[in-house]
């Protein structure tokens, strides 16, 4: 009954391979961060329908400096949040049971709100997909907007991002991991080799 | 982890992750649309040798609340009059695909057959066998007892009455102990198993003295009948010794829980001031015999029991 | 009749002669025998040659149930396991509790060749306890039957069971005694002790055994009969029958395979396989029957062979058929358990499994020492051999044996019933 890791992106946190590159350093996402922050409020104008919601793991922490930002601007906070999909991943049935993480929906709900999605990597769009589901048993948004931290191409889905971090061209046996100081003691997002992985 | 047969089969890891996981469960309560998608496409089989009413729907809510489909198949008497065998039963139901099956059964260790028979291949979740054990029952009282009390650890959980018959006292013994508490069996000598060497937990005779370093007492049904049997000589008797009342309710820590498995007997081992009172925690009880049910589908059922590289 | 010439065997595991077989009987033993010239020679090199079996606790299960066992086949399946006689017990249906009902099981005996089979007589009317069976009809049947048994019941009412011990005075008959205390073990399921209350299975105590066996011992001396332990399996009715054999009480008792071997423990799988009664004890009581054989406490080995078809152990624990089959896996158990731990010589082994319970049994063809002029009732047994029991490889009707996957020492090679083989080449003749 262990809870298998994650299976898509971001990996379990690794220490840094020889063959992985660093392709955003600490100081590269807290400027994309910040300009996610803004893009939210002029696409939105202002802060006040806005409900972000990080999909664990990384993407709680990433909603979280989001909303920090924001509330920084406006001086207005956001309700802030956590969206777990695992149940509603459509490859459930195909992996080894997992453990759940934390849901936690702002007080006010979801209905008629925009809400934005938060995630480190946007890969197949399967995970976002489940998320979209997972807000249909929640409420009714008015709009579902999604911001990434990096968007590494390969969709499998007609999904997109409205929000990116960084676009990062990459080949389908390279593997990109996202480092947060709240998992993994620093800031960087890192490409490299699956093989490099030993 | 397969099957869920005994307490004794879950490392506090396991526990744990299966209270937290009944933790996301529960904060489904609160949602307009009580459904999620994990078990889609997924059959689970109440199969109840037994009545037990309580433990069917708890049991068939957390199936559909998981989008399984649920087959209540009631099987009562069949096995030791001259119905269907348990064989039978088992062949007929892996012929209908079931992926999970909840069983109860009168005779200890029936679960454990079901799933060690290769007579079928779903998972097993014993729901109560015989005077055996009754798992997911002690999973509801740690995690209604872990929401009052926070940790378990070093926590003193006092359990009392019939022991001797109790599927639900052995689960509790094993899986609180597994979590850390230390727990004290509380009866008559006639009903605690002659030998308790092999219980992880401590016994005793003297309720009363037990009760002041209680941070939750849990009271066991106890039937009436066994009077019959010499186990005691009358009910008030048994009420008078073993009962929790008022009075005794009054030496408890300030903020020890009450609990009780059901149904209770009132006025027998709980009188009704104590269930009704804000110490009880039987009601919610109930409630979260709903998230740990949902909990333990989960994991048993939601993925593929083969072991798959993640791509 | 062909005869035979055994060479080169150890005789009860001690010196190595030959046996020469002919007319049903031992004709001679030693070196350098004159044997017939179409005499058939078996070369016996490493074998040790043991006075054929007897087994004075055996489930024939015919009338009633032919689906777990027959006459026939269970006759067969001692003959494998190097036995020559068999003492069939009554809890048949209809009981064995009349003068027909034993001389049918002699004759099916007979007619079957493959093992002498006496008859048991139940003690009470339908094993009932209430009222006793025609005990002295039985015994002047032809089936002359001198053992009689409730077995699979007590004869728990104490002034039934004085009365039985008395009135089988008259024709030298023995009460074998199923020690079980009813009310002690209502619903009983396995042994009681830490782990029946771990597993929740309603305990069978040692002292519902333990009591009865006291209880009867007394009575027996008080009127000074014959009385028979069955199946003891606790290390209190150790002590209770070796503290009376001690003050000179009349007392015979017997031990199981199963119960010389298995422990309690196995019970944990829930595997109905495991369920017999008496239950399966503890390392404890295994170490204290061990003993009790190797003192000559316990008397002898039976095997409370309990053939149940397939359905009957393939269900929940609760909802299954005590007992085990044994016979084909007897001689095999004893060697693991008393040979090779040195409690026992093979001279003893010939004394618990051949000459004392044939004279507990008053078999007087069988239990006699390999020596001319004794019908030829011969085991040959190869101890240096191991095999892995499968359930499948007997010829009983059933399969429930406990040793199911357990590799164990020995094998019969060859049974001779009144010189006439059953068994060649550890193969039934036919």
């Amino acid at each position: 009954m262990s809870p298998a890791q994650s299976a898509e992106q971001p990996e379990a946190a690794q220490p840094p391979k020889r063959s992985s590159r660093e392709v955003l350093d600490a100081s590269d996402i807290s400027r994309a961060l910040t300009r996610i922050a803004h893009e939210i409020l002029e696409r939105n104008r202002g802060a006040d329908p806005v409900v972000l919601l990080g999909i664990p793991s990384r993407g709680v922490p990433l909603a979280q400096r989001v909303s920090a930002r924001i509330q920084a601007v406006e001086g207005q906070s956001v309700p802030t949040g956590s969206l777990d999909v695992t149940m509603y991943r459509d490859d459930i049935g195909l992996k080894p049971p997992r453990g759940l993480e934390h849901t936690d929906i702002p007080a006010d709900g979801i209905d008629g709100k925009v809400v934005v999605l938060v995630d480190d990597v946007l890969f197949s769009g399967r995970t976002i997909r489940a998320a979209l589901d997972a807000l249909g048993d929640i409420g009714r948004p008015r709009a579902v907007q999604l911001a990434v931290l990096v968007d590494r191409g390969h969709r499998e889905l007609p999904i997109r991002a409205d929000y990116v971090g960084k676009n990062l061209p990459t080949s389908l046996v390279e593997r990109v991991t996202v480092h947060l100081t709240e998992y993994d003691g620093q800031d960087a997002v890192l490409i490299a080799d699956k093989g490099a992985k030993g | 982890m397969k099957h869920l047969l005994s307490a004794a089969d879950l490392s506090r890891d396991e526990a744990q992750l299966i209270l937290d996981t009944a933790e996301e469960m529960r904060s489904l309560a609160d949602r307009p649309i009580k459904k999620l998608p994990a078990l889609r496409g997924r059959t689970v089989v109440n199969l109840f040798f037994e009545d037990s009413t309580r433990t069917r729907i708890s049991f068939e809510a957390a199936a559909k609340r998981l989008s399984a489909d649920v087959i209540n198949f009631s099987a009562k008497g069949s096995s030791l009059s001259k119905g269907e065998s348990l064989k039978d039963t088992a062949l007929t139901l892996q012929a209908m695909g079931a992926d999970g099956v909840v069983c109860r059964h009168g005779s200890s260790g029936a679960p454990h057959l079901l799933a060690k028979s290769g007579w079928m291949t779903g998972s097993v979740v014993n729901a109560g066998d015989g005077t055996h054990e009754h798992p997911t029952q002690a999973l509801l009282d740690a995690f209604t007892m872990r929401r009052h009390l926070g940790s378990l650890d070093g926590r003193r959980i006092t359990i009392v009455g019939d022991v001797l018959h109790s599927r639900v006292a052995r689960s509790n013994v094993l899986l609180l102990s597994t979590l850390g508490a230390e727990v004290t069996v509380v009866a008559p000598p006639t009903l605690v198993p002659v030998d308790m060497s092999r219980w992880p937990c401590a016994t005793s005779y003297d309720f009363d003295a037990v009760l002041p370093k209680s941070d939750a007492v849990m009271m066991l049904r106890v039937q009436r009948e066994r009077m019959n049997d010499a186990f005691f000589p009358s009910a008030r008797e048994y009420t008078r010794r073993y009962g929790l009342d008022k009075n005794r309710m009054a030496q408890l820590p300030d903020e020890a829980i009450v609990l009780h498995p059901g149904p209770m007997n009132r006025g027998m081992e709980i009188s009704a001031e104590v269930a009704d009172s804000t110490r009880s925690v039987i009601v919610e009880q109930v409630t979260n015999g709903v998230a740990i049910r949902m909990a333990v589908l989960y994991l048993l059922l939601s993925g593929s029991n083969e072991e798959e590289q993640t791509a | 009749m062909t005869a035979y010439l055994i060479t080169g065997a150890s005789i009860v595991g001690g010196e190595v002669a030959d046996l020469l077989i002919d007319n049903g009987e031992i004709v001679a033993t030693g070196t350098g025998l004159d044997a017939p010239a179409d005499a058939q020679t078996i070369d016996a090199q490493g074998l040790v040659a043991l006075p054929g079996l007897v087994d004075l606790h055996t489930h024939l299960r015919e009338p009633g149930r032919e689906d777990a066992e027959t006459v026939f086949t269970g006759t067969r399946a001692a003959a494998k396991g190097g036995f020559t006689a068999v003492f069939a017990m009554a809890n048949t249906d209809p009981v064995a509790d009349t003068a027909g009902v034993v001389e049918q099981v002699w004759r099916l005996g007979r007619d079957a060749g493959y093992a002498d089979v006496y008859p048991i007589g139940a003690v009470t009317v339908g094993r009932k306890g209430t009222q006793l069976a025609e005990l002295g009809a039985m015994a002047d049947s032809a089936a002359r039957v001198r053992v009689f048994s409730d077995d699979g019941d007590c004869v728990w009412d104490a002034a039934l069971m004085r009365r039985a011990l008395e009135y089988v005075k008259a024709f030298g008959g023995v009460i074998a005694q199923h020690a079980q205390e009813p009310r002690l073990t209502q619903g009983a399921q396995m042994n009681e002790g830490a782990l029946s209350g771990v597993l929740g299975l309603t305990g069978w105590p040692s002292v519902a055994e333990e009591a009865i066996i006291a209880r009867d011992i007394l009575l027996n001396a008080h009127v000074g009969s014959k009385l028979h332990v069955c199946h003891l399996s606790t290390k209190g009715s150790v002590e209770i029958v070796r503290a009376a054999k001690r003050r000179g009480l009349e007392v015979t008792a017997e031990v199981t395979p199963h119960h010389l071997l298995l422990t309690e423990e196995l019970a944990t799988s829930y595997n109905p396989v495991y369920k017999v009664n008496p239950p399966l004890r503890t390392k404890e009581d295994v170490e204290a029957v061990r003993e009790g054989l190797a003192d000559g406490t316990i008397d002898i080995v039976a095997t409370d062979h309990a053939p149940h078809p397939v359905e009957d152990k393939d269900c929940e624990w609760s909802a299954a058929a005590f007992g085990m089959t044994g016979l084909e896996t007897a001689l095999s158990v004893v060697q693991h358990a008393m040979i090779d731990t040195k409690l026992l010589t093979w001279a003893d082994v010939a004394d618990r499994m051949s000459y004392r319970p044939a004279a507990i049994g008053q078999a007087a063809e069988h239990g006699r020492p390999l020596e001319a002029g004794a019908p030829a009732n011969v085991v040959l047994y190869d101890p240096r051999v191991e095999r892995i029991v499968v359930p499948e490889d007997s010829v009983s009707l059933s399969r429930n044996t406990p040793f199911e996957g357990m590799t164990l020492p020995g094998k019969v090679v060859a049974t001779f019933l009144r010189g006439t083989p059953t068994v060649l080449d550890g193969e039934l003749t036919r």
